[in-house]
């Protein structure tokens, strides 16, 4: 099902324009990489925050309340851009090995930020200033650093075709997760 | 595009890329693409300790607290993302130094790089280490030329691999 919506995707005018145009490509591609110096890096302080490695004599609600909509801003740059870079070329991202780890990886990544926001920043006021950070706090920052630094990599690594369907054989892990159509 | 003047440095270039670490980067598959993630990991980091701080001296982000404060704890976060991306971005340039030779983007992030770093570590780091709680136009000025300077520098970067 979403393979013949990638396909389809990947017929339409704009889609087709955007993947053969000269300069919006690679525009819009440098625009998703320059992006992650505000959203990842405003992240990555965040977290580093959180870890209890810097601005410790600064209340974490004031990090989490002031960098935050930043870190958005940063995020919608990303989403914005990158779903772009999707539109323009599905049917090649739907079988990439690395498109797909990252999105998992996606995923995890918003579950974190999702239990950390529901959980242990609720009450944020009773341990604002702590020089020990309560466990779930720092596990949110560890699981934050570690797991958006793998998207980054994963999705640097989209670029290579070194698990292209197209250039067979691979081992079967990697037909199987990209679900390569394979000839018998 | 051949950047062709009479001082020509090709012999230089070419010496780059067959250094040992240029050899062992350029013939290994997996060797490029993750120094060159890594690279990345340190254009985030970079992001972050500079533009905390900027945002800050444009009246942006942490405004309760004094720009002095922000830049001396995010300090050595930055001097740590300038080496990762120094090291990397070594090892990356010798195992194509030839092609960088060629490139315009690459001669652009050369010249922009060492005034971002040396603005950096001058001007930004006496106006942000003295900075209290107000802003006067000249700290404003001195964060978008900072911002201005390291997008210049990661624009050009990312350019040089379409060339």
């Amino acid at each position: 099902m979403l393979e013949s919506v990638a396909e389809w995707t990947g017929n339409l005018p704009w889609s087709i324009a955007l993947r053969e145009s000269y300069y919006v490509w690679p525009l819009m591609e440098s625009a998703h990489v320059l992006t992650l110096g505000l959203f990842v890096g405003t992240a990555i302080v965040t977290d580093l925050r959180l870890l209890g490695w810097t601005m410790q004599q600064i209340p974490v609600s004031a990090v989490t309340s002031r960098l935050l909509p930043w870190t958005r801003l940063g995020f919608a740059g990303m989403a914005i851009t990158g779903i772009l870079l999707v539109f323009g070329n599905p049917l090649r991202y739907y079988h990439n090995l690395f498109f797909r780890v990252k999105v998992i990886l996606l995923i995890v990544a918003a579950i974190n930020v999702f239990v950390f926001h529901r959980g242990i920043h609720r009450r944020v006021a009773e341990w604002d200033l702590d020089p020990d950070l309560p466990r779930q706090a720092w596990l949110a920052g560890a699981v934050s650093l570690g797991v958006w630094s793998l998207i980054v990599v994963a999705g640097r690594m989209i670029a290579y075709n070194w698990f292209e369907c197209a250039i067979q054989p691979q081992p079967d892990f990697v037909n199987w997760f990209a679900q390569c159509a394979l000839e018998q | 595009m051949p950047v062709d003047t009479d001082a020509n440095w090709l012999w230089l270039f070419e010496w780059f890329e067959y250094t040992t670490p240029g050899i062992v980067v350029r013939e290994s598959v997996w060797l490029f693409p993750v120094i060159e993630a890594v690279h990345l990991l340190g254009l985030c980091l970079l992001g972050g300790a500079v533009l905390v701080v900027d945002l800050r001296m444009l009246g942006l982000g942490l405004k309760r607290q004094t720009i002095a404060e922000l830049a001396a704890n995010l300090r050595p976060w930055l001097v740590g993302a300038v080496v990762l991306m120094f090291v990397t971005g070594l090892l990356l340039f010798l195992s194509e130094a030839v092609k960088c030779y060629y490139s315009q983007s690459f001669l652009v992030k050369m010249i922009a790089l060492p005034v971002a770093l040396i603005f950096t570590f001058t001007v930004r780091e006496r106006v942000a280490a003295t900075g209290g709680l107000q802003l006067s136009p000249w700290t404003r000025l001195v964060a978008a030329a900072s911002m201005l300077l390291w997008f210049t520098v990661a624009a050009a970067g990312r350019w040089i691999g379409f060339s």
